[in-house]
C-alpha cells in the first residue's frame, strides 16, 4: 500500500484515514467497520462498531452485551457516508451476516471480502460480486490443491458411513459458529430426518439461527441426553471436543472433521480424525481465482492466508498483486490449526 | 486399481489395529489373484520399480501446472504423490459437457506388469492415461505405490497377519515361509484358503525375526535383581543379522539383514567374503554392523558413509572396513538354538566365534558388574571399565536376562536398553520449514544456532537441525511463533526473527558431537531434538559455539 491510498495498513489492521475507521481492527479502536462475527475479526472492546444485525448480536451472544460503547446495524447495500467516503455492505456468502465492505471515494471503489465463499450454504445470503477498483481478498486456501469443494458429496459420505456404522455414533467436528450450522442444514437438505445432537458449546448460536429464520429441524441438547444411548446418531460439536473425554462416552464414536483442511491427508491424521469432510466456509482456489475476476478489479491485495500463490497467480493475470501479511486473524481464523475454516 | 486405492485411503485413516487387520483380510477375501497378491506385494514393500521415479511423477505435473504453483502447494501439503493427485486435471472435468467417457480403469496387476516391462520412454504416457482415468483417491494411490512410499500405518508384519487370518494361520507361520515366495503369491493364498499344501521354505539362509529391547531408566531397577543379568555394551552402529547355509545341492549362500529382515548383502560385499570363509555348514548371528580401524572401533559418524548404498566402491570398502561385533547365536549347523537360555546361547556363541577365527568378527565382551550402581558407573565410563578407546563407539549398556529365550518382537521384562545421557544445550531458533507427512504444512522443521564472536561481534551461527522432540501441542505453540515472527522467507525456508533482544530459545539434546568441514560452524550434532522450549529464556543468554567445541575436546 502506498500513501494517499484509500485503505493504509497499521498495526491494528486496515484503517481509512479520510474516513477515519478501521475494518476489522485487531486492536480496540474507536471506530470498527466489522465484516463477519469470528472472534478473530469481530473482537470486543471498539467505541462504536458498524456491522449487519446478524453480526451484532452473534457478537452480542460471544463478548456479552457490552462488547463496544455504541453499535450501529447497517443493511446490506445501504450507503453510508462517512467522511468523503461512500461505504455499503454486501454479503460475502461466509456465515450468517457476513458481509464485504464497499468503500467509494475520488480514488476509486474498494472492497474488503473478509472471509466468503461461493458454495451454495442455506444458513447465509450468498457471495455478491461487486465491481471494484482494488480488492482485498482473503486466501486462507490460496492452493490450487485446495479446489474442488463439493459439500454435498461430503454429506453423503457422512450418511454413508452413518449407515455403514448403525451402531456408532458419528461425532462431527464443526466450528461452532457457521459451520456447525450449515452441516445442520445440509444435512437436512440431503434429507436426513433424525434429531440432530449437538454440543453445549453451540447451543446459544444454534438457537440464534433458529431465530433468525433457518431451517435445521429437530436440534436436541447432547447435555440433556444419555450420551452412551447415541449409537447410530449425528452429533456436531466443536473441533476441540473429538479429542476430549467427552468423546469417549459415546458408543464406539466415528470422528469427523468438517474443515476445508481436510483435502490435505496429514492434516486428518494430525488430529486423529478418521471420516475427513471437505467442508469449508471459505473460497476454494477456484471460488478465489473466479472472484477476483469477476470484481474487475485491477488490483489485488491479499490480507491473510497463503498468500503467495494467489499473488502469483493475479499478476500472471494481469494484475497487480500483493500480499498485505496481515498477522493475528488467525488466532480463530486462518492459521493452520485453526477450527472455523 | 480404485478398490486398492480405497484400502490404502481407510488404513490410513483407520487408528486401530483390529480394524485395520479386518480391512486388510476383507479385502484379500473378496479380491481375485493376482490382484490381491501385487496388493500384499505393495503393503510389504516388496515392489520395487526402476524407472518410475519420483522425478517422473514431477516431470509429468510440470506439463500440466504452473511450477510456482506447484512448488507452493508441495511445501504445503508435504507429499509429492499427494500433491500431484490433487492438482492432476480430471479430464472428465476438463472436457467439460459432451459425454466423452473415461478410460477404463487399470487394474493392480496390469500396473504393476506394465511398469516391469516399459521402458523409460513409453512410461510417461502410460502413467498419465492411468491417472485420467482414476479417481482422485486412486491417482494418489497408484502414485504413492510407484514411488514406493505408502505411508499408511501398515508394517510387512500386520499385512501377513492379514493374511493369515485367511487361513487360520499366525503370522509367524506366514514368516517361515516368506523368504521362497513371491508376488503374486500364487501359493501362499491356495494354502491360507486350504487348496494346496504350505510351500516349500527352499531359503537356505532365511533371516530370523529380530527381539528387541525395552528402554530402562534409574527408577525401573528397583525390584530387578543384577544376579539374574548379563550385561553388555551397546555398541553405537547399526544391528544386523549374519546368515549362512547351503540348499538341497549344497551352494553355499551367505547374506546380512538389517534389523528388520532387509537384505543389506549387496551393500558389504567383503564382509560377506569373510563370513563365507567360517567353517560351519550354517549359522545365524546377531550383532552390530562396525567400521574398524587397526583394531580400533569407530564411531557411528565414520559408519555411516557406508550406509544407504546400494553398491559400493573398491575405495569405500578399504576406506571403511566393516565388521560384526557378535552378541547372539540363533542356529547352528541346523539346530535352532533361540529355545535356549541367553547365558547358553552366549556359550555356543563364544566358542562359534573362537573357532571361526575369522578376522571381520569378534565377539561383544560382557560387561561384569555385582551391583546396579557398578554398572551406572561403567555406563558413565566405558573406557575405565574395559572398553579402553573403544568406548567412543558406545553408546550405553545392554542388560539381558541370562534365561531369556530368543522371542521375536520386544516382549516385556526381558532385555533393556540403558542408554548414556543425551547432552543438552540452549539454542535459538533462526529458521523453520514445513514438514511432510502427519507435520505437512507445520512449521516443524528447525534450524537453530549458537553465539560466536565475530570481529568483535556476536553473532549466531547455525549448528543442527531439529524436527521432533516435541509434543502436537508444543508444535503448534512453535508453528503460531514462526508465523507471528518471520522476517524474511527464502522460498520455503522462514527466517525467524533472531538477535540478542528477540528468538526462542530451544533447548537441544543430542547424542554426540563431530567435527565437521561440511558445516559453517564446524561440528555435526547426532541425533539432535528438541528436549524444552525455553519461552523464559532471552535469546541473548543462549549457548556459545566454544561451550560446544569443549564438549569436542572433552570426547563427545
Amino acid at each position: 500500500m502506498t500513501p494517499g491510498d484509500l485503505l493504509s495498513l497499521t498495526p491494528a489492521g486496515l484503517y481509512c484515514p479520510a474516513g477515519d475507521f478501521f475494518i476489522d481492527p485487531l486492536r480496540p479502536s474507536p471506530r470498527a467497520l466489522i465484516t463477519h462475527a469470528h472472534s478473530d475479526h469481530a473482537r470486543a472492546g471498539h467505541g462504536e462498531v458498524l456491522a449487519t444485525r446478524e453480526t451484532l448480536d452473534l457478537m452480542a451472544i460471544r463478548h456479552g452485551p457490552g462488547f463496544a460503547r455504541v453499535v450501529q446495524p447497517i443493511e446490506p447495500r445501504e450507503k453510508l457516508v462517512l467522511g468523503p467516503i461512500e461505504v455499503s455492505f454486501h454479503p460475502a456468502g461466509h456465515v450468517l451476516g457476513s458481509c464485504q465492505i464497499r468503500l467509494s471515494g475520488k480514488r476509486g471503489t474498494w472492497i474488503v471480502s473478509g472471509d466468503y465463499k461461493r458454495e451454495a450454504d442455506p444458513t447465509c445470503a450468498p457471495f455478491e460480486a461487486v465491481p471494484c477498483d482494488v480488492f482485498i481478498s482473503e486466501a486462507t486456501f490460496g492452493l490450487p490443491v485446495f479446489s474442488r469443494w463439493r459439500a454435498r458429496v461430503e454429506i453423503e459420505k457422512l450418511l454413508a458411513s452413518a449407515q455403514l456404522f448403525p451402531e456408532r455414533a458419528h461425532l462431527v467436528g464443526a466450528y461452532s459458529l457457521g459451520k456447525a450450522q450449515r452441516v445442520m442444514a445440509m444435512l437436512r437438505a440431503a434429507g436426513y430426518a433424525r434429531p440432530i445432537y449437538i454440543h453445549g458449546a453451540m447451543e446459544k448460536i444454534t438457537d440464534y439461527y433458529i431465530k433468525a429464520g433457518v431451517e435445521l429441524g429437530e436440534i436436541r441438547k447432547t447435555a440433556e441426553a444419555d450420551r452412551a444411548t447415541l449409537g447410530g446418531e449425528i452429533v456436531i460439536c466443536p473441533p476441540s471436543a473429538l479429542q476430549d473425554a467427552w468423546s469417549r462416552k459415546f458408543p464406539d464414536p466415528v470422528l469427523a472433521f468438517a474443515s476445508g483442511w481436510m483435502r490435505v491427508r496429514g492434516r486428518a491424521r494430525q488430529r486423529g480424525v478418521e471420516l475427513p469432510l471437505v467442508i469449508s466456509d471459505h473460497a476454494d482456489w477456484d471460488a478465489l481465482t473466479q472472484t477476483i475476476r469477476e470484481t474487475g478489479c485491477s488490483r489485488l491485495l491479499v490480507t491473510h492466508g497463503e498468500a503467495d500463490a494467489l499473488v502469483h497467480w493475479a499478476r500472471g493475470d494481469g494484475l497487480e498483486a500483493e500480499p498485505l501479511r496481515l498477522a493475528g486473524y488467525g488466532d480463530e481464523g486462518e492459521t493452520a490449526l485453526a477450527e472455523n475454516v | 486399481m480404485n478398490a486398492f486405492a480405497r484400502l490404502l485411503d481407510r488404513l490410513g485413516f483407520e487408528p486401530s489395529r483390529t480394524n485395520k487387520l479386518r480391512l486388510m483380510t476383507e479385502f484379500f477375501r473378496e479380491t481375485a489373484d493376482p490382484d490381491r497378491g501385487y496388493a500384499l506385494a505393495a503393503l510389504t514393500g516388496t515392489l520395487s520399480f526402476r524407472h518410475a521415479k519420483s522425478g517422473l511423477v514431477r516431470a509429468l505435473i510440470a506439463e500440466r501446472v504452473d511450477p510456482v504453483l506447484f512448488a507452493l502447494s508441495y511445501d504445503f501439503v508435504g507429499d509429492l504423490s499427494e500433491t500431484a493427485a490433487l492438482l492432476w486435471p480430471a479430464p472428465n472435468e476438463s472436457i467439460g459437457v459432451g459425454g466423452e467417457i473415461n478410460p477404463p480403469e487399470p487394474t493392480l496387476s496390469e500396473i504393476v506388469h506394465a511398469l516391469g516391462d516399459s521402458s523409460k520412454s513409453d512410461l510417461p504416457g502410460k502413467l498419465a492415461r492411468w491417472l485420467d482415468a482414476l479417481d482422485e483417491t486412486g491417482r494418489w494411490a497408484l502414485l504413492k505405490l510407484i514411488t514406493g512410499s505408502l505411508r499408511i500405518g501398515v508394517s510387512a508384519r500386520l499385512a501377513k497377519t492379514a493374511v493369515a487370518g485367511l487361513g487360520g494361520k499366525t503370522a509367524n507361520e506366514i514368516e517361515e515361509v516368506w523368504h521362497g515366495l513371491a508376488p503374486p503369491y500364487l501359493d501362499l493364498f491356495a494354502w491360507m484358503e486350504g487348496r494346496e499344501d504350505r510351500p516349500d521354505p527352499s531359503d537356505p539362509a532365511p533371516f530370523c525375526l529380530a527381539m528387541l529391547a525395552h528402554a530402562i531408566t534409574e527408577a525401573d531397577f528397583e525390584g530387578l535383581d543384577p544376579a539374574e543379568f548379563i550385561a553388555e555394551w551397546k555398541w553405537d552402529g547399526v544391528r544386523v543379522q549374519a546368515v549362512s547355509g547351503q540348499d538341497h545341492q549344497g551352494v553355499r549362500a551367505t547374506r546380512l539383514f538389517s534389523r528388520t529382515g532387509e537384505d543389506i548383502s549387496a551393500a558389504f560385499p567383503d564382509l560377506i567374503e569373510s563370513l563365507e570363509q567360517i567353517r560351519a555348514s550354517g549359522f545365524a548371528l546377531d550383532g552390530e554392523l562396525l567400521i574398524l580401524r587397526e583394531g580400533r572401533t569407530q564411531s557411528f559418524n565414520v559408519l555411516q558413509q557406508r550406509l544407504n548404498r546400494k553398491t559400493v566402491s573398491a575405495r569405500l570398502i578399504a576406506e571403511f572396513p566393516a565388521h560384526i561385533r557378535a552378541y547372539d547365536l540363533l542356529r547352528l549347523d541346523g539346530e535352532d538354538l533361540r529355545s535356549l537360555p541367553f547365558a547358553e546361547r552366549r556359550r555356543r556363541l563364544e566358542s562359534f566365534v573362537a573357532a571361526g577365527a575369522s578376522p571381520r568378527l569378534d565377539l561383544s565382551p560382557v560387561v561384569a558388574f555385582g551391583t546396579w550402581a557398578e554398572l551406572a558407573k561403567a555406563r558413565l565410563e566405558p573406557d575405565q571399565f574395559g572398553a579402553g578407546a573403544d568406548a567412543q563407539a558406545i553408546e550405553g549398556v545392554m542388560l539381558k536376562r541370562a534365561d531369556s529365550i530368543y522371542t521375536p518382537g520386544r516382549p516385556k521384562g526381558l532385555w533393556h536398553k540403558w542408554k548414556r545421557d543425551p547432552f543438552r544445550i540452549d539454542a535459538v531458533l533462526m529458521y523453520a520449514q514445513r514438514g511432510h507427512g502427519k507435520r505437512s504444512s507445520l512449521y516443524s522443521d528447525y534450524t537453530f544456532g549458537v553465539w560466536r564472536e565475530e570481529d568483535g561481534a556476536r553473532r549466531l551461527v547455525p549448528v543442527g537441525k531439529a524436527y521432533f522432540g516435541f509434543t502436537d501441542a508444543e508444535l503448534a505453540q512453535i508453528d503460531r511463533y514462526v508465523r507471528a515472527h518471520t522476517i524474511n522467507r527464502f522460498g520455503p525456508v522462514h527466517e525467524v526473527g533472531h538477535d540478542e533482544s528477540q528468538g526462542l530459545v530451544l533447548e537441544i539434546a543430542f547424542e554426540g558431537l563431530n567435527r565437521s568441514s561440511r558445516h559453517k560452524s564446524g561440528v555435526a550434532m547426532r541425533f539432535p531434538r528438541v528436549a524444552r522450549i525455553r519461552w523464559d529464556k532471552p535469546a541473548g543468554e543462549a549457548d556459545s559455539l566454544e561451550t560446544l567445541s569443549a564438549l569436542i575436546k572433552s570426547g563427545v
